[in-house]
C-alpha cells in the first residue's frame, strides 16, 4: 500500500474492469439513482426507437446514418459517465484487495477451557479469546488482556518500525492482519466476524454501503432542477416549432436536451465522490463515511495535542547555565552524571546535549560503585551518588532550593533570576547541585516542528482556528501557542476540558475536529464532528471517532481538510463548467434547428458550423468527450490553494467557469471542422 | 440625441439620490426604531389595530407570516370579483360603463392583487370609478403585502437563530401608511399641478376647432396615476396607459413617473443593506441589477435611437428615431429607456406600444421580464434575486471547498429543493403558456387572436404570458386578449406566478433562520465582493435568459434578422 502505486490513474486491469461495469451499470433500475443520466438512458431507448422506425420505411426523420450516429452518441455518453464511477469503483476495491489480502484465513489460536485449539480467524466470535505468539498473524481486531508484544503494523500502516502494545492503557488494541514480531499476547476479540474495522473499511471503499451524502443529494437536487427546465425548454419548443411551420426531428429534440442538461457534472458526480474516499484512504486515513469527508472541508476549529503534533516528542534539554564562580565544564559533567540514572526523555536529552557539547564520561570512570537515584513524586529529583562522597541532585528548583537552604547553604540570587527567565520563555528549569551546592541550572524547553508554523498559517487561510491541548501550565502554553503559531490553547488539559471546548465551539455554530488516541479521548472524539482517531489508539477511541489514522500522524488532520474542500471544489467547479458549456451548445444547436426554414437565422450562427447535422453532431459528440476528458480530474480532484475564499472563486470561476464558456465553442467548432472534412 | 440620452442619465441619477435617503427611513421603519413619521402615523395605526383585534406586537413564524399574506389576499379578491361584476348598477359610475364579464372580472382581480395589473380591458369604457377606486385600493396593498413579505426576509437573514420574524400586519400596515401613502400624496400633487384631471364627474364633451364634438373621458386620475407608478403596479387609468396626456401630460410628468416607478425598488435594495447593517451586500446587489439593467437598455435606445430600415427603405427620413407607435412629447429614447425600466421592475405601465418597438427592443423587454431579478417590484423584486442568489451561492460554496453556506447558515437539500421549483414556476408558465397558444393557433389559424402573423405574431403571444409570469402586466398589445382564453390562463399565470415566488423564498429565509448561526471566517464564500456578483449575473444569464433563447429565436431574433 505504498502511495506511489496509487499515482497511475489508468492501470490496465483496472480499465478493463470498468469497462465491464460500465456496461453493467446501464441497467434502468441503479441508473434511477442518477437523474441526469436517466434521462439520457431514455433519450438514448427513444434514438434507439427512431433508428427502427427508418428501417421500417419512415421517412420524417431524415437519414438511418445521422439518427443512428446520435443514438451512438447518447449511449457513449451513458458509457463514459459509467466508466467514471466504474474506474473510481474499481481503484477502491484495488485498494480494498490489497488490504484484504492481508487477512487471507489465518489459523487461529483460540484458547477455549485453557486449551489451545486452532480454527480459522472467520469463524471467531466476539469476546472469544485467542494466543499469539512471535511469528504469529493477528487473526482480528482485538484487544490485549495479557501480555506485551511488540508488533509490525506494516500491513496496514505501511511504517517498518515495530510498535510495542501491552495489556491495560491505551495501547492495548491489535488489529487484525498485523504479525507479532516478540513476546506472547492473550487477545479478546472485539469484533463479530465481517464486521471488523478492516472489514467495514473494505466494504465502504468498495462502495457497496456508499450513501449519497447531504451535499450531494442537495447538488442531485439541483441538477434535476435544471434538467426539468431543460425538459420545459425543449418540450414547447415543438408547438414554437409547429407554429413557425418549422419542424424539429426527434434526432435534434433530443440532441438539444441532452446537451443542455448537465451531463458533465451529472456522470462524474458520483465518481467524484468515490474519489474522494479513495484519496483520504491514499493518505492512509478510513473513514467511516463519506459525510465525514464532506465534514472535513467545513471544519472551522481543529483541537491539536501538543507532543507529537505541535513539538517534536518530548522537551529537551537547550541550554547548561552554570552557577557564579562554577566552572561550566564540571557542571555540564555534574549534569551528565546526574541523568545516567534518569531514563525519561527529558533526561535522555541531557545526556545528549552534553555529548555534543563535546562533554563525556572521564576515561575510566567506574559506574559500578555508584548509586543511581530515581525520579520521585516526593523528592521531585534524582541523581547520583558517586563513590566518592559527591551526591549529585538535579530537579525542580523548589526541591533543590529547599535541599539547599535546609543544609544551611545559599541558594544564589543569579540562579534565582535564570530559573525565572527560563520559565517565562516557555522553558522548564531543572537545577542542579552538588553536596547542597547549587551547580547551575540546565534548561529544557520543547521543539517545535519543523514547517508547522507554515502549515497553521495555511491553516488559518482556509479559515481554520487552531487550539492546542496541552498538559503544561497556562505560562509554558502561550509561550509555545504563540511560538507555533496557533491561535488558542488548552492549558493543564484534562480530557474532559477537551469535550467542554468542542460542545463550547459547536454552540457558537463551529465545526471541530480533533485527534486522539486514548480511551479518555473516546467521549471528546464522538463529540467532535470529526474525529479521528489514531490506529495505535484504543477500540474505544476507534469506534467513537468517524476517522482511524493509519500513520498515527497527528498532522494529518490538515490533509484531511484539504481533502474535503477538494472534495467539494471539484463538484463546484464541473458543475459551473457543465453549466457554462450550455452558451456554446446553445448557439451551436438552436441556429441549427431553424435555419432549413429560417434562413435569415443563419446569421446566429456565430460559429459558421458547416450545416445543421454536422453542428447538432459536433455538438453532442463534445458533450460526450467531454465527459471522458474530464474523468481524470474528477478523480484527482481540483487543487485546493488557501488562498482565502474570495480568491479562490475567482481562480475557479476564471478556469472552469471562463473555460467553460469558451472550451466549447472551440471544441465544436474543432469536431465541426474534421466532420466536414471526413463528410 | 444628446439631450434625450441626458435625460435618461438625469432620471436614473435622480432615482439614485432619492431612494438613498428613502432606504434608510425604511429600515428604520422595519426596525421599528424612531422616525419623523411616528408622531403622525403612529396613533392612527394603533387606531386601526385597535379597531381590528389584531395583535401587532406578537412575533410571527414565516408559516405563520405566509398563511396571513395568502389569507388577506383571498378576502381582496372575493371582495373586488364582487364590485367589478356588478359595478355598472353601483353608484359612482357617471359613463354607465357596464359590468364585467366573469372571466375578465377574474383576470382583472388577480391581475391587481397580485400587483401585476395585466389590463384586459380599457380603463374609459371597461371601470366604473368605483371600479377603479377598489383597484386603486389594491394598487396600495398589493405593493404593501410584497413590501412585508420582503421585510420578513431582511428579518429572517439577520445573524441569529431564530424562528420569531415579526408582525406581519404590522410590517404592512406601516408599509401603507408611512412608505406608500406619504410618496403617493407627493406625487399625486406633482400630477395635479402638471394637469392631471382629479374628478368624480363623467365624461366632458368639448368641440374641436372643426366643429366636431368629441367625448373626453376623465376621472381621479391624479391619484390613481401616483400610486400606480409608486407601487409598481403599471395599470393605466386609461387604455393608452401613461401615453395618455391625461396621465403623463409632459416630459416632466415622465420624469416625475419614471423615477417614481423605480424609487421603491432601489430603496429596497439600500434597506436591505441598512437593515442587515451589510451596506456591502447591498451595494453588490445593486451592481448586478444595474449591469443587467444596462445591457438590457443600450441596445433598446440605441435600436429606436436608430429608427426602422423598413420605413429608411421607402426613403422616409427618421431624424429623431423609430418614432411609431411614440409620444412626440418623448421621443424614442426616454420611450426605450422607459419600456425597459417597466419591465425590469415589475410596473408594466407604457409610455409608448411596445407592440411598435423594433425587434431588439422588444427582445430586451421580454428578457427583462424572463429574468425577472433586476430591481424587480415593490418588494418582490428581493425575493425573486434571493433564489438566484441561493442558487450563486450553492455553487460557488461548493468551488471554494465548503459546503455552502448564505450568511452564515447552511444552504442544504431543502433550501435547494424550494429555490429550484421557484426557479423552474417561470420558465415553465412563460412556455408552457405560449406552447398551449401557439398549438391552438397552429391547430386553428383562422383564431382572431393576432393582429399581425409569423414572427411578430409569436412574439406577442410569448409577451403576454411572460408579462403575465413576471406579474409585470405590460401589454406587447396587438393580441385579442379579452377572451375566456387569455383571461382564464394568464389569471392562473399571475396566480402561480405571484404567490410561488413569495412563498418560496420566504419558506427558504424562514427555514435559514431557525439553523444555527455559523460565524464567518476566512473559509467563508463573502457575498458582498465583486466576484460573486458576477457569479450571480451567470446564472441569471445562463439559466434564467438562456433558456428562453429558443423561443426569442423564433419571435424578435427571427424577426430581427429578417428586417436587418
Amino acid at each position: 500500500m505504498s502511495r506511489s502505486s496509487n499515482t497511475r490513474l489508468f492501470q490496465r486491469e483496472l480499465v478493463l474492469e470498468a469497462l465491464k461495469h460500465s456496461f453493467l451499470k446501464l441497467n434502468p433500475v441503479l441508473m434511477f439513482r442518477n437523474p441526469v443520466m436517466f434521462t439520457v438512458e431514455i433519450g438514448t431507448a427513444i434514438m434507439l426507437v427512431v433508428c427502427g422506425a427508418i428501417l421500417f420505411g419512415d421517412s420524417s426523420q431524415g437519414s438511418l446514418g445521422y439518427n443512428f450516429a446520435i443514438f451512438l452518441l447518447l449511449f457513449l455518453t451513458l458509457l463514459f459517465a459509467n466508466f467514471a464511477e466504474a474506474i473510481a469503483e474499481a481503484r477502491g476495491k484495488a485498494q480494498a484487495d490489497s488490504l484484504r489480502k492481508t487477512r487471507e484465513d489465518t489459523p487461529a489460536k483460540v484458547l477455549v477451557h485453557e486449551q489451545i485449539v486452532l480454527t480459522s480467524s472467520s469463524r471467531l466470535q466476539k469476546g472469544d479469546v485467542f494466543v499469539c505468539e512471535a511469528g504469529d498473524t493477528i487473526p482480528t481486531d482485538g484487544e490485549i488482556i495479557e501480555g506485551i508484544a511488540t508488533i509490525d503494523e506494516s500491513a496496514i500502516t505501511g511504517e517498518s518500525a515495530p510498535v510495542i502494545r501491552e495489556a491495560g492503557g491505551d495501547k492495548s488494541s491489535v488489529t487484525g492482519g498485523t504479525k507479532v514480531l516478540s513476546d506472547q499476547i492473550k487477545v479478546q476479540v472485539t469484533a463479530q466476524p465481517g464486521e471488523s474495522f478492516l472489514d467495514k473499511m473494505i466494504a465502504l471503499v468498495e462502495g457497496a454501503n456508499r450513501q449519497k451524502t447531504p451535499n450531494e443529494i442537495a447538488l442531485t437536487i439541483l441538477l434535476a432542477g435544471f434538467t426539468l427546465i431543460f425538459i420545459i425548454v425543449c418540450v414547447t419548443l415543438k408547438p414554437f416549432g409547429d407554429y413557425s411551420n418549422t419542424p424539429i426531428s426527434i434526432a435534434a429534440f433530443i440532441s438539444l436536451f441532452v446537451c443542455l442538461i448537465p451531463t458533465t457534472i451529472g456522470g462524474l458526480l458520483s465518481a467524484i465522490g468515490i474519489a474522494g474516499m479513495d484519496r483520504a484512504l491514499q493518505a492512509h486515513v478510513i473513514t467511516k463515511s463519506g459525510r465525514a469527508v464532506e465534514t472535513a472541508g467545513d471544519l472551522d476549529t481543529l483541537l491539536l495535542d501538543k507532543t507529537g503534533t505541535i513539538t517534536i516528542g518530548n522537551r529537551r534539554a537547550t541550554h547548561f547555565y552554570p552557577a557564579p564562580g562554577v566552572e561550566e565544564s564540571r557542571f555540564i559533567l555534574a549534569c551528565l552524571l546526574s541523568s545516567l540514572a534518569d531514563d525519561t526523555p527529558e533526561g535522555k536529552s541531557v545526556v545528549e546535549l552534553a555529548q555534543t557539547l563535546g562533554i563525556a564520561l572521564p576515561a575510566g570512570f567506574d559506574l559500578s560503585h555508584t548509586r543511581r537515584i530515581k525520579f520521585t513524586a516526593e523528592t521531585r529529583s534524582s541523581g547520583i551518588d558517586l563513590s566518592d562522597e559527591r551526591r549529585i541532585r538535579k530537579g525542580a528548583s523548589d526541591s533543590i532550593r529547599k535541599k539547599v537552604t535546609d543544609a544551611g547553604n545559599v541558594f544564589p540570587a543569579e540562579v534565582s533570576a535564570q530559573v525565572d527567565a527560563i520559565s517565562s520563555n516557555g522553558g522548564t528549569p531543572l537545577v542542579v547541585c552538588e553536596n547542597e551546592a547549587v551547580l547551575g541550572v540546565i534548561e529544557l524547553q520543547d521543539i517545535i516542528k519543523e514547517g508547522i508554523r507554515e502549515r497553521f498559517d495555511r491553516l488559518r487561510k482556509m479559515g481554520v482556528k487552531t487550539v492546542m491541548v496541552t498538559g503544561d501550565n497556562p505560562l509554558t502554553a502561550k509561550y509555545i501557542a504563540g511560538k507555533a503559531g496557533v491561535e488558542d490553547y488548552i492549558a493543564e488539559a484534562k480530557p474532559e476540558d477537551k469535550l467542554a471546548y468542542i460542545r463550547q465551539e459547536q454552540s457558537g455554530g463551529k465545526l471541530v475536529a480533533m485527534m486522539g488516541d486514548g480511551t479518555n479521548d473516546a467521549p471528546a472524539l464522538a463529540q467532535a464532528d470529526v474525529g479521528v482517531a489514531m490506529n495505535s489508539g484504543t477500540q474505544a477511541a476507534k469506534e467513537a471517532g468517524n476517522m482511524v489514522d493509519l500513520d498515527n500522524d497527528p498532522t494529518k488532520l490538515i490533509e484531511i481538510v484539504e481533502i474535503g474542500k477538494q472534495l467539494l471544489m471539484t463538484r463546484g467547479a464541473l458543475t459551473t463548467f457543465s453549466i457554462a458549456n450550455d452558451v456554446a451548445k446553445y448557439f451551436a444547436i438552436v441556429p441549427a434547428l431553424f435555419i432549413t426554414s429560417i434562413p435569415a437565422l443563419q446569421r446566429l450562427n456565430i460559429m459558421q458550423l458547416s450545416s445543421p447535422e454536422s453542428a447538432i453532431l459536433s455538438a453532442v459528440i463534445f458533450n460526450a468527450v467531454i465527459i471522458l476528458f474530464l474523468i481524470p480530474l474528477a478523480l484527482r480532484g481540483v487543487a485546493y490553494k488557501p488562498i482565502g475564499a474570495s480568491a479562490l472563486l475567482r481562480r475557479n470561476l476564471l478556469i472552469y467557469g471562463l473555460g467553460g464558456l469558451v472550451v466549447p465553442f472551440v471544441g465544436i467548432k474543432l469536431i465541426d471542422l474534421l466532420l466536414s472534412v471526413f463528410a | 440625441m444628446y439631450a434625450e440620452i441626458a435625460g435618461i442619465i438625469l432620471m436614473f441619477g435622480l432615482t439614485l439620490l432619492a431612494a438613498w435617503p428613502l432606504g434608510r427611513y425604511i429600515a428604520r421603519v422595519y426596525a421599528g426604531e424612531k422616525t419623523l413619521t411616528d408622531r403622525l402615523f403612529a396613533p392612527l395605526e394603533k387606531l386601526f389595530f385597535r379597531l381590528s383585534g389584531i395583535d401587532a406586537q406578537r412575533d410571527m413564524s414565516w408559516q405563520e407570516h405566509l398563511k396571513t399574506l395568502l389569507t388577506i389576499n383571498f378576502v381582496w379578491f372575493f371582495l373586488t370579483m364582487c364590485v367589478l361584476m356588478n359595478q355598472g348598477w353601483l353608484p359612482l359610475n357617471p359613463d354607465a360603463n357596464p359590468s364585467m364579464t366573469p372571466d375578465l372580472a377574474f383576470n382583472t382581480s388577480i391581475s391587481f392583487i397580485v400587483n401585476c395589473n395585466l389590463q384586459h380591458y380599457s380603463g374609459e369604457s371597461g371601470l366604473s370609478y368605483l371600479g377603479q377606486l377598489t383597484l386603486m385600493f389594491l394598487q396600495f396593498v398589493s405593493a404593501g403585502i410584497g413590501m412585508a413579505a420582503a421585510a420578513v426576509l431582511f428579518n429572517a437573514m439577520r445573524e441569529r437563530q431564530s424562528d420569531q420574524l415579526g408582525n406581519f400586519y404590522d410590517y404592512f400596515l406601516k408599509n401603507c401608511t408611512r412608505i406608500l401613502l406619504p410618496l403617493s400624496i407627493v406625487m399625486a400633487l406633482l400630477l395635479l399641478w402638471s394637469g392631471s384631471p382629479m374628478t368624480f364627474e363623467g365624461k366632458d364633451t368639448i368641440t374641436t376647432l372643426q366643429g366636431d364634438t368629441v367625448q373626453v373621458s376623465r376621472g381621479p386620475v391624479a391619484a390613481f396615476v401616483a400610486i400606480k407608478h409608486i407601487g409598481t403596479n403599471g395599470g393605466g387609468f386609461f387604455g393608452a396607459n401613461s401615453a395618455h396626456p391625461f396621465e403623463s401630460p409632459s416630459y416632466v410628468t415622465n420624469i416625475v413617473e419614471m423615477v417614481a416607478q423605480m424609487v421603491i425598488p432601489f430603496a429596497m435594495i439600500f434597506a436591505m443593506g441598512f437593515y442587515l447593517r451589510r451596506p456591502r451586500i447591498c451595494w453588490m446587489i445593486f451592481g448586478v441589477m444595474t449591469v443587467g439593467f444596462v445591457l438590457l437598455t443600450l441596445p433598446t435606445v440605441w435600436s429606436e435611437i436608430g429608427g426602422s430600415p423598413a420605413i429608411a427603405g421607402m426613403e422616409v427620413s427618421q431624424p429623431t428615431g423609430a418614432m411609431e407607435g411614440k409620444e412626440v412629447r418623448f421621443g424614442p429614447a426616454a420611450a426605450g429607456y422607459w419600456s425597459i425600466a417597466t419591465t425590469v421592475i415589475s410596473t408594466g405601465s407604457v409610455n409608448s406600444m411596445h407592440d411598435s418597438s423594433m425587434p431588439i427592443s422588444g427582445a430586451m423587454q421580454m428578457l427583462a421580464m424572463m429574468t425577472n431579478s433586476f430591481y424587480g417590484g415593490c418588494g418582490v423584486g428581493i425575493l425573486n434575486f434571493y433564489i438566484f442568489i441561493i442558487l450563486a451561492v450553492f455553487i460557488g460554496g461548493l468551488m471554494v471547498g465548503r459546503t455552502p453556506e448564505l450568511l452564515g447558515k447552511k444552504v442544504e437539500a431543502r433550501e435547494m429543493k424550494i429555490a429550484l421549483i421557484v426557479a423552474l414556476i417561470h420558465p415553465l408558465l412563460i412556455l408552457a403558456g405560449t406552447a398551449l397558444a401557439a398549438y391552438q393557433l397552429y391547430a386553428d389559424p383562422s383564431l382572431p387572436w393576432l393582429n399581425n402573423p409569423g414572427f411578430h405574431g409569436f412574439s406577442e403571444v410569448l409577451y403576454e404570458y411572460t408579462s403575465a409570469s413576471a406579474n409585470n402586466g405590460s401589454g406587447f398589445e396587438g393580441l385579442g386578449d379579452n377572451n375566456p382564453w387569455w383571461n382564464i390562463s394568464t389569471g392562473i399565470v399571475l396566480i402561480l406566478s405571484r404567490y410561488l415566488p413569495i412563498i418560496g423564498p420566504i419558506a427558504i429565509a424562514g427555514l435559514l433562520a431557525s439553523k444555527k448561526y455559523i460565524p464567518e471566517s476566512n473559509g467563508t464564500l463573502r457575498i458582498d465582493t465583486s466576484t460573486f456578483g458576477f457569479m450571480i449575473l451567470a446564472v441569471i444569464v445562463i439559466l434564467a435568459a438562456l433558456s428562453f433563447f429558443p423561443a426569442l429565436t423564433l419571435g424578435p431574433l427571427a424577426e430581427y434578422f429578417s428586417l436587418y
